[in-house]
Formats: structure tokens, C-alpha cells, sequence
């Protein structure tokens, strides 16, 4: 396995950083957070980016996606990542579109990954409930119809990009206990069905999130996602794509945050020198700088393990997601220490990374979470 | 048949047939590794066979012309010896100064006659080295170092003191930085890189007992000790630029050593079963359900496990990006930083893990009845002397310099 971009994925990456830094300033997040756009991403630059081919990378190319893999992906997370753009990447292409593509009917796939590749649908995986933390408990009920079909009733919570998102893939228990692995299945629901109810949750990032009621929600057969009671498995391993996909992101984020400081470091002055010319401060720059190089390192070869198929792929990906979340959050919190008070401004941006670095740290489980299943996939 | 494959295959059957079978599976037990010099010695007496068989082939020093004893391989060539070495866990043939240090830099700023001379001396294990940089009032700042060498016909005359001499006590010869020029304008222009010969009259080298016990480093005297002018390295008063080159592969050779960083591709020979420090826990600490009982100690093993696979995949990057040819930056210090404090944190690990178990001191008469095991007692010294691996080689603090300035771009 090497650690090294090949030609096409260094043309990939010089692209997709060019396109976010020109398409998407920071300045553009204000925007749609303050007068409160319940979307928080812009529609319209979904669509771009989804024309530049970036929606379509990772599903196969019979199913009319590019074929390519996660090494791919974190290259086009890391460009969104440096600029906070917050598109629905993650929930549209790799969660919803990957588990309908991995677990999903000809039909089914036939039917929806068209319009998620071409950025005209956004659909939300509705994962996560209330006061679960990162355990996949899953508590939301689930009947079967006379018809063969399902009828669900329960309430998810932080479902990226749910609000305004046209379905949901949605996990759901058909057997055993909240917290089994075994018993949850996905299924498919459209966010105007009977008894759907869609709540904005604004999150520190201002990023789109929502809660989502279903209640007695009826689901036809043909709209269940893969075997019933085996959805377990299709989450484990579309989670694991997602979670490093994100980690590239915050890669991406962790990089700009400390550039964005070593050029506050050379410009701002105090006791009439430039402040980059203290030591304390250096050395701490330097250990950012360090903790970056590993997280990277531990993302690249993440997603190539993915790509490669190997035994050790879980471990690799928790391994990313833990030094990513606390590279990132490390690299944010110090980065607004450097910027002193101006660094604890609304108006300044070097906020921004910290309250993304925190978000991206709680997604698909911290950084402790991270190092449990590390434990656990080494037999430690 | 390719033609590396055919070498691999020749690699495969010296080593299968000509190396003592006892010495596989000891690649880091350092019984097994031979250090040379004139006055060498084998701990297990395969070593020699080892080294012979490896110095008449050039496999100490793969990569160096074989006009200088090396084997004179390609890039790729030494890969597949490496792995072929690896693969039966064997040690290296050879270690020391001399490979890591001297050599290189020879190769890089010798005089044909200098390399001519050494380079063969090093890789058949002849001589063995050591490094006199530091001075009691130079440290951290080399440059400021006192030991003069004045000029006399065509000898220098030196005279002063070097301290903290790794093994100066086994050593034959010394690499040392000299000031020639006391008067120069900036403290770096007047320093010159000299070898000297300990059989010289006028030095005399003093072991210092280290905080673990042992005694691996030394003070040496130097009053006037007459060196030839021949023996300079570089230019004269240019001897700077040559010091720090040589500092690169010291660098990077401490954190190859310490954070195992040196193993080729990582990412996908990445194997957990490796990790020690879990079976020693369970054994120490209990197991609960195939666990390691205490929750909190195997969160820190997983933490300390999981930041050295990603310093080894990092030390694989840039190689892997060398190899593609990106220019290699200032790594080495991050190397060393990360590595030596990796190392540092094991050993801390290792002392919660054992408890009361590490810190035996020594067994009564060299019997292991009182309670320690030799394992235990070896434990003790480890992490004493690991304090060292973030002052030798340069201190953390200025490799974090060093990163700040060149990598970073801060401002002096
Ligand atoms: C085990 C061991 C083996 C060694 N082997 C050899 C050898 O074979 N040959 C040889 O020549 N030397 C050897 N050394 C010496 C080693 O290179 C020096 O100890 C090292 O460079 C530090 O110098 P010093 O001891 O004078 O400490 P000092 O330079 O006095 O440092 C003391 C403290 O001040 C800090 N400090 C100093 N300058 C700065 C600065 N600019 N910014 C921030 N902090 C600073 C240091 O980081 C350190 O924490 C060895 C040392 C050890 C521990």
C-alpha cells in the first residue's frame, strides 16, 4: 500500500481545492447562517460541485457513479474541509446514497442514486437518536403491515442535512433489544409521507441538522432497504467510508486553521516585534503542525485499507478518527489562544474551525469512542 | 524472472544457508548486535560468521560504492535485502557511528583519500567511532564550542574537552567539530571537522555513570594532541555545514531506532498481534473477558498503540513520497521529536503496567531470587535511559525550533 498521490489524484485534489477556495470564502457562511436559511448550504453549489463528477466517486460505475474509492474521497472532503463548505457530501453521497447503492434493489438503485449523484436530491440517514450517544441503540419501532411492509414509529435526532432533505434512509428495530447489533433494518421513506415530522436543530457549526418524528409512519416492502434484521451490517460498513470521509474533511479544516494562524503569527505585533517570534508560541505551532502530519497519514492509509479490502480496516479507520478529532480540535483551540482576543470575536473566522472541529469531533463518535473499537478490533 | 527477483532468490540462499540459524528471530535483542572496533566483541559467538559473511558481500553497508566495501545495490536492491533480513528476523550484520554517522557523511563531504582510508575500516567492522560534538559549554548551541586546533607545520595541535561521548571508552577514532579560527565574525565560520585517532598521545577519555547505571558515555581530554592536517573534513573553518549534514543522519537514525519507524510499508504489514504492551497488561494486570481488566490502562495502551501506528505511517509517507519524488523537508526533526518522545511514553506505560514489578534496581549477587526477573530489572534501566532520547541528538525543544523555522516559516 503506498502513501503517495498518484498523478490523477493529485489533479483531483489541485481541482477540488481551486473550485472550494474560488466557489465557497468563509464569508459565504455567514450568509446562510445569519439570517437563519434553514438549509445552511446552498443549493445551487451543491449542484456544481455534483456536476464537477464529485457525488458521483464513489458509487460504481454500473450503477452510474465513477468507480473510484476513498482515496479519492478524502481528497475532495479535504478541499470541502478548508473552507467549512457545508454541502451534503457526507449525508447525501456517502451514508443515504452508499447504503441504498450497498444494501438497495436494481430497482430501488435504479430509482434513486441518479438524483443523488446529480445533486438534484438530497437524502439524510436518520442514524442516530437522543441521549445514545454514539451507541447504535435504536429504539425506533418498527411493525409489520398486513401488506408485507413496515410501519415505523420514533424519534431521530441530528440527522445531518435532514431538514429539507427529500427522504431519509432510516434505521430502524424489527427484532431484539435497543443496543443489539443484530435486528435493525433500514428502509426508505419520503420526508412528506404521512406522520413524518422534520425539526431544525441549530448546532454550534450551523450546520444542517434536524430531528426527525415518525409516527405510525407506513413503509410498502418495496421501499425496505436490504434484508429486514441485517441493516446492522450495511450500517457498520457504510459508517466506516462516512467516518473517514469526515476525517478527511477535518483534515482539511485542521491544515487552514493552522495556516490561518502562522500568518496571524507573522503579521501581528506586540512588544514591537512580530509575535511569531516567540518561542512559547512557535513551539506550540510546531506540535500542531506534528499532530496534522500523523492525522493525515492516518486518514490515507484509512481510506486505502477501505479501498484494499483489509483485515485491519477497522482498526485503520478508528485509528483516523481518533487523532483527527483530536488534532483538530487541538489545532482549533490553539489556534484562537494565538489570536488572542480578536480569536474570541463572532467577526473573526478563525472561530469558525473551533465550533466545526468540535462537530466533526462528536460525528460518528469521538475520539475516546475511536480508541474503544481500536481496543477492541486489536484484541487489547 | 526479473533480475531483483533473481537476487532475491541469491539474498534468500545466503542468508537460508550461510548465516547461523541461531541468530534468527533476534533482530532487536541487543546481545546479537555486534558494535566492531579494534578491540570487537561477539556476545553470542554466531555474530561472527554473521558479519563475515555479510562484510565480504557488502551487506553492512548496502548502498555505498563497493570500491569503499559496499555493496554498491540500487534503491531497490536494499529493499529487497532488507526485507529478506527481516523476514528471518535476523539483526543487523553491524551497527554503530560509523554506518549511520561518519559514513554518510564521508560519501557526501570526504576526500577521496579520507574515504579510501575509513569507509572500508567501517564496513568490515575494523574501527568503531564516536561523535565529539558536545562540550560542557556547548550543548544545545554546538556552535559555540572551545576545543581549538591550532595549526603546526602539517598537524593541528588540539586541546580541550568533549563531554558526553556515546561509547568513547570502546571507540577507536572520534568525528569531532574544532575551532580554528577564534577570531571569525560569526561563532559557525570558524569551527573545522576533524577525525582523530584515539591512539594519538595527549588523549585521555573518562566513562560517566549515566542516571541507569550503566557507564556509555565519556568525558575526553585533549591536550596536545597532534592530529594531521589530512585529516579534515570538508574545508577548513566550513566544518559546520559538515557537522550539521552529519546531524540529518543522526536524526534520523535515532528515530528510526526508536519509534520502529524504519519497517517498510507500514499499511499494509501493520499487524496489532505485535503490540506487547497488551499481553504484558493482561499478565500484570488481569484479563476480564479476554480484556485488559483496567479500563483506563487499555485506553492509554490503545491511545500509545494507535500514535505509533500513525507515526510509522508517517515515517512510510514520506518515504512513499520520496520515492515519488517529493522533496524530502525538514522530516527528521519531526521524527526524532515524535519518535524519541513515543519511546518515552512506552516506557512510562510499561512502568504502570508492571507497578512495584519495574523498580527493581539490581538482583542480589546476579540471582534473580528477590523477587525481580530479568525482564523486570531490564525494564528499570530501559526507562532510565529513555529520559535521554529527548536530550541526545538534539533536544526536543530544538527540533520544535527547528520545525518552527524551517517547516513553519516563523520568524527568528
Ligand atoms: C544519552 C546521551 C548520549 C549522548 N551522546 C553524545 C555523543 O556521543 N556525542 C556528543 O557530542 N554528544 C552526545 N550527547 C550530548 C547531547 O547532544 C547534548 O546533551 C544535547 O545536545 C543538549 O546539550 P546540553 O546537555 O548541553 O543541554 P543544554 O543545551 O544546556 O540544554 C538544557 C535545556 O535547555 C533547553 N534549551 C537549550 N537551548 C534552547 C533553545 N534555544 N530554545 C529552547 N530550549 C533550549 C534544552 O532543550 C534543555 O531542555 C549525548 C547526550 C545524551 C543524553
Amino acid at each position: 500500500m503506498r502513501l503517495a498521490l498518484t498523478d490523477d489524484q493529485a489533479i483531483l485534489a489541485k481541482t477540488a481545492a481551486a473550485f472550494a477556495a474560488e466557489r465557497s470564502p468563509l464569508s459565504r457562511l455567514r450568509a446562510l447562517r445569519d439570517p437563519r436559511d434553514s438549509l445552511g448550504y446552498s443549493k445551487d453549489l451543491w449542484s456544481q460541485m455534483a456536476g464537477l463528477g464529485w457525488a458521483a466517486i464513489p458509487f460504481a460505475e454500473e450503477h452510474g457513479g465513477a468507480g473510484l474509492g476513498l482515496a479519492e474521497v478524502v481528497l475532495v472532503t479535504e478541499a470541502l474541509g478548508r473552507c467549512l463548505a457545508p454541502e451534503p457530501f457526507l449525508s447525501s453521497v456517502m451514508l443515504a446514497g452508499r447504503a441504498l447503492a450497498r444494501a438497495g434493489t436494481d430497482a430501488q438503485r435504479a430509482a434513486h442514486l441518479a438524483p443523488i449523484i446529480a445533486g438534484d436530491a438530497v437524502l439524510a440517514l436518520a442514524l442516530d437518536e437522543r441521549g445514545a450517544r454514539h451507541d447504535r441503540r435504536i429504539t425506533t419501532r418498527a411493525e409489520t403491515t398486513a401488506a408485507g411492509g413496515l410501519k415505523l414509529t420514533g424519534v431521530k435526532a441530528n440527522v445531518l442535512d435532514g431538514f429539507g432533505a427529500d427522504a431519509f434512509v432510516v434505521a430502524v428495530r424489527t427484532s431484539g433489544e435497543p443496543g443489539d447489533a443484530q435486528g435493525i433494518t433500514l428502509a426508505r421513506v419520503g420526508s412528506r409521507a404521512p406522520g413524518v415530522r422534520v425539526v431544525r436543530q441549530h448546532r454550534v457549526d450551523g450546520r444542517n441538522a434536524a430531528l426527525v418524528e415518525l409516527t405510525g409512519v407506513e413503509v410498502p416492502a418495496s421501499e425496505v432497504v436490504g434484508p429486514v434484521g441485517q441493516g446492522g451490517e450495511v450500517l457498520d460498513e457504510v459508517l466506516d467510508a462516512a467516518t473517514v470521509a469526515l476525517s478527511g474533511e477535518m483534515v482539511g479544516g485542521m491544515v487552514e486553521a493552522l495556516e490561518r494562524t502562522l500568518a496571524y503569527l507573522r503579521e501581528r505585533v506586540q512588544f514591537g516585534v512580530a509575535i511569531g517570534t516567540f518561542q512559547a508560541l512557535k513551539h506550540r505551532a510546531a506540535r500542531v503542525f506534528v499532530e496534522i502530519e500523523l492525522a493525515r497519514s492516518a486518514v490515507m492509509a484509512a481510506a486505502r485499507a477501505i479501498d484494499e479490502g483489509s483485515e485491519h480496516r477497522r482498526a485503520l479507520v478508528s485509528a483516523a478518527k481518533a487523532r483527527a478529532s483530536d488534532a483538530y480540535v487541538h489545532a482549533a483551540n490553539e489556534a484562537v489562544q494565538m489570536h488572542g482576543g480578536i480569536g474570541m470575536t463572532d467577526e473573526h473566522d478563525i472561530g469558525l474551525f473551533m465550533k466545526r472541529a468540535r462537530v466533526a469531533e462528536m460525528t460518528f463518535g469521538d475520539a475516546a469512542y475511536h480508541r474503544d473499537r481500536f481496543a477492541t478490533a486489536c484484541a487489547f | 524472472m526479473t533480475e531483483l527477483d533473481e537476487f532475491r532468490s541469491q539474498v534468500r540462499r545466503v542468508l537460508e544457508n550461510e548465516v547461523p540459524a541461531a541468530l534468527r528471530g533476534r533482530a532487536t535483542d541487543p546481545k546479537a548486535h555486534v558494535w566492531g572496533g579494534r578491540r570487537m566483541a561477539f556476545a553470542l559467538p554466531e555474530s561472527r560468521a554473521w558479519l563475515e559473511v555479510a562484510a565480504a558481500r557488502g551487506w553492512t553497508a548496502p548502498t555505498w560504492p563497493r570500491e569503499y566495501g559496499g555493496g554498491g545495490l540500487s534503491g531497490e536492491e536494499a529493499k529487497v535485502l532488507l526485507s529478506e533480513i527481516g523476514r528471518l528476523a535476523l539483526p543487523p550484520p553491524l551497527v554503530g557511528f560509523g554506518l549511520t554517522m561518519i559514513g554518510p557523511t564521508l560519501l557526501q563531504f570526504g576526500s577521496e583519500r579520507l574515504r579510501r582510508e575509513h569507509l572500508p575500516k567501517i564496513t568490515s567492522g575494523q574501527i568503531r567511532w564516536c561523535q565529539g560534538y558536545s562540550e560542557p559549554n556547548a550543548g544545545s548551541d554546538l556552535a559555540a564550542v572551545q576545543t581549538s586546533a591550532v595549526r603546526d607545520g602539517d598537524h593541528f595541535v588540539v586541546n580541550g574537552q568533549k563531554i558526553w561521548t556515546s561509547y568513547g571508552d570502546l571507540s577507536d577514532w572520534m568525528f569531532m567539530i574544532v575551532r580554528t579560527d577564534p577570531g571569525a565574525k560569526k561563532k559557525q565560520a570558524g569551527i573545522t571537522f576533524l577525525l582523530v585517532d584515539f591512539a594519538t598521545p595527549g588523549i585521555e577519555v573518562r566513562p560517566i555513570r549515566l542516571i541507569s547505571g550503566a557507564s556509555p558515555f565519556c568525558e575526553t581530554f585533549f591536550s596536545d594532541a597532534r592530529v594531521p592536517v589530512e585529516n579534515v573534513v570538508g574545508e577548513l573553518n566550513a566544518g559546520w555545514t559538515v557537522a550539521k549534514a552529519l546531524l540529518g543522519h543522526e536524526r534520523a537514525m535515532i528515530a528510526n531506532v526508536m519509534g520502529s519507524g524504519g519497517r517498510r510499508d507500514t499499511a499494509s504489514r501493520w499487524d496489532p498481534a505485535e503490540e506487547r504492551l497488551a499481553a504484558l497488561a493482561k499478565q500484570y494486570v488481569g484479563q476480564a473477558g479476554g480484556r485488559v481488566a483496567d479500563p483506563v490502562l487499555r485506553d492509554r495502551i490503545a491511545q500509545l498503540s494507535m500514535d505509533t501506528l500513525c507515526f510509522q505511517l508517517t515515517v512510510q509517507r514520506a518515504a512513499d513520497g520520496a520515492a515519488a519524488g517529493h522533496r524530502p523537508g525538514a522530516e527528521t526533526s519531526m521524527f526524532k521529536l515524535y519518535g524519541t518522545e513515543l519511546n518515552q511514553r512506552r516506557q512510562e506505560l510499561m512502568l504502570a503496567i508492571r507497578g512495584p514489578q519495574s523498580l527493581g534496581w539490581e538482583s542480589a549477587q546476579g540471582e534473580p531470587g528477590d523477587g525481580f526477573s530479568a525482564d523486570e530489572l531490564q525494564q528499570t534501566r530501559d526507562w532510565l535511559r529513555s529520559r535521554g532520547n529527548t536530550i541526545e541528538g538534539g533536544t526536543s525543544e530544538v527540533q520544535l525550533n527547528v520545525l518552527a523555522k524551517q517547516v513553519l516559516g516563523l520568524p527568528d
